[in-house]
């Protein structure tokens, strides 16, 4: 499904990926995690195309998509969240989801400005589906409000519903479960499995080692920039340089 | 009582076009605001608009009509060659070409002798009427309720909020950006028009920085939430300067306390939607 091949990532003098390939099969949930500084992140901002590599390529469904344009990856099946919480926090978390909705929805601004069917039947399956995807996240009693008023936790799960209402096939969460509590990360598992039996693609980066290794069928290890593991989470937790890298003597 | 409105009417009727003239200039900036980008070029394409609309009919007799459309489509033209390149960009572009691209704008009035140079234009014929600025009002004011609700108007929403996330919902931000400063241009050009022929006379100095400025003080005064907040905010800043005449000298010097009033204890402006929390 994705296809990442020798990405090469420079700012200035620093090579923050160095020569990088990857492949994510379709219907996995797939863990990258790393160290700090490790390149997770800058990563997601080339796969999503907010940033470009300085060599390589990014095949996504067999389309070469290393310079295509954010919108224009997102329109082919890319969702995504951000490790900053991007939500538009003046928007009621229903107009966050439907403004998710951008793409799927056709009418034309003429239908706009003359209110055809086709507008208010759009508008309105498009409403529906919108609090069904709310519903997932147990958001629905709260749609009318102002995404702002949400904690915290709630905040991460809009902006999954919002990645979710673009229709990806694939989707990339960075850090779902940072700053979040355990209960809370409890409950985000359940959900990331249940949109995964739906039949999404899942990509994520996460710190939290039960959060990543409970959940993923595989898991990439990053450090400065390079591919150091990649295997099921049994594989990489015993491996010697991610012990050395990351996670530690007592992980394996 | 019918002899006082008549004359009262008679005395403020200008007053009343210069409101309506004001609210669709407020509305022209309003929209590129809403995608979170600011323009300080819109006095210059009222200034396109009315040299344009006012040229056509007075050295080509056309119908009233085809003038002002003349004179919102030449602003929304040079709208898109200015923002096709400045509005790929994220941030401040815009504000920064269009504060240049003003100031080229005045000094092309000032030289070419089609436009009257320093002179200007004078004896634009009256042919506003008050049914004319109803219309084009309520034509405004439909286009931005349907706006408010539908897809375009949400991504337009999602670009202001965050223009980042909303690229990766698959939103053309550039496009968005370019179409609502183009837009914004084609009211600004109208409403030059419409203010063309009921003052008769056009002067270069009319659509400097100076009334830029105004501008875009009477969409933030009323605030930026709701295309209402701008119409509210030109009304005001309108008719203030005429209700303080009675203090004289003084009038300009309370009109500035008032705004920075208003923009102290009311940072979103006067009108600020309010949602649940």
């Amino acid at each position: 499904m994705l296809q990442l091949e020798n990405i090469i990532k420079d700012f200035g003098g620093l090579r923050v990926l160095d020569s990088l390939s990857l492949q994510v099969e379709e219907g996995l949930i797939f863990g990258l995690i790393g160290p700090n500084g490790a390149g997770k992140t800058t990563l997601f901002n080339i796969i999503s195309g907010l940033s470009r590599p300085t060599n390589g390529q990014v095949i996504f469904n067999g389309t070469d998509i290393t310079h295509f344009s954010p919108s224009s990856i997102a329109a082919r099946g890319m969702g995504r969240t951000f490790q900053n919480i991007r939500i538009f926090k003046e928007l009621s978390l229903l107009e966050n989801v439907l403004a998710g909705m951008h793409c799927l929805y056709t009418y034309s601004p003429v239908a706009m400005l003359l209110n055809l069917p086709i507008q208010r039947q759009e508008e309105k399956v498009m409403r529906e589906k919108a609090m069904e995807i709310l519903d997932i996240f147990h958001l629905t009693g709260k749609a009318q409000r102002q995404a702002e008023s949400l904690s915290y936790g709630e905040q991460r799960k809009l902006e999954l519903a919002r990645a979710l209402a673009t229709s990806p096939k694939l989707i990339l969460v960075d850090e779902p479960a940072a700053g979040m509590n355990p209960s809370e990360t409890e409950e985000l598992m359940g959900e990331i499995v249940q949109i995964n039996n739906r039949g999404y693609t899942i990509c994520l980066i996460e710190h939290d080692m039960k959060f990543v290794m409970g959940l993923c069928q595989q898991v990439a290890v990053l450090n400065f920039g390079k591919l150091i593991a990649l295997g099921t989470p049994e594989q990489v937790k015993c491996n010697p340089l991610v012990i050395e890298a990351y996670l530690g003597k007592d992980a394996c | 009582m019918i002899e006082f409105l008549m004359s009262f009417w008679q005395t403020y009727n200008t007053l009343f076009y210069t409101i309506m003239v004001h609210g669709m200039l407020a509305l022209s900036i309003y929209i590129t605001l809403a995608c979170g980008q600011l323009s300080l070029g819109n006095a210059a394409f009222m200034g396109i608009g009315a040299y344009t609309a006012a040229l056509f009919t007075m050295k080509l007799n056309a119908p009233f009509g085809l003038a002002l459309l003349a004179g919102g489509m030449l602003p929304a033209f040079v709208a898109l060659i200015i923002g096709a390149p400045t509005l790929r960009l994220s941030g401040v572009y815009l504000a920064m070409a269009t504060l240049g691209f003003g100031e080229v704008v005045r000094v092309v009035f000032l030289n070419i002798s089609i436009t009257g140079g320093s002179v200007g234009l004078n004896g634009v014929p009256p042919k506003t009427e008050l049914w004319h600025l109803f219309l084009v009002m309520g034509v405004l004011i439909y286009f931005f309720l349907k706006l408010k609700n539908s897809r375009f108007g949400r991504a337009m929403e999602a670009i202001r909020e965050d223009e980042v996330a909303a690229s990766v919902m698959g939103i053309k931000t550039t496009w968005f950006k370019v179409w609502a400063f183009a837009i914004g241009a084609f009211i600004a050009g109208i409403a030059g028009g419409l203010n063309a022929h009921f003052t008769f006379f056009l002067s270069p100095r009319e659509y400097g920085f100076d009334f830029a400025v105004d501008i875009l003080t009477f969409a933030i005064l009323g605030g930026t939430g709701t295309f209402w907040g701008p119409l509210v905010g030109s009304t005001i800043l309108t008719i203030m300067p005429e209700m303080l005449r009675f203090i004289g000298p003084y009038r300009l010097a309370l009109n500035g306390l008032i705004l920075v009033l208003v923009v102290i204890y009311l940072p979103n402006g006067i009108i600020t939607v309010k949602k649940k929390d």
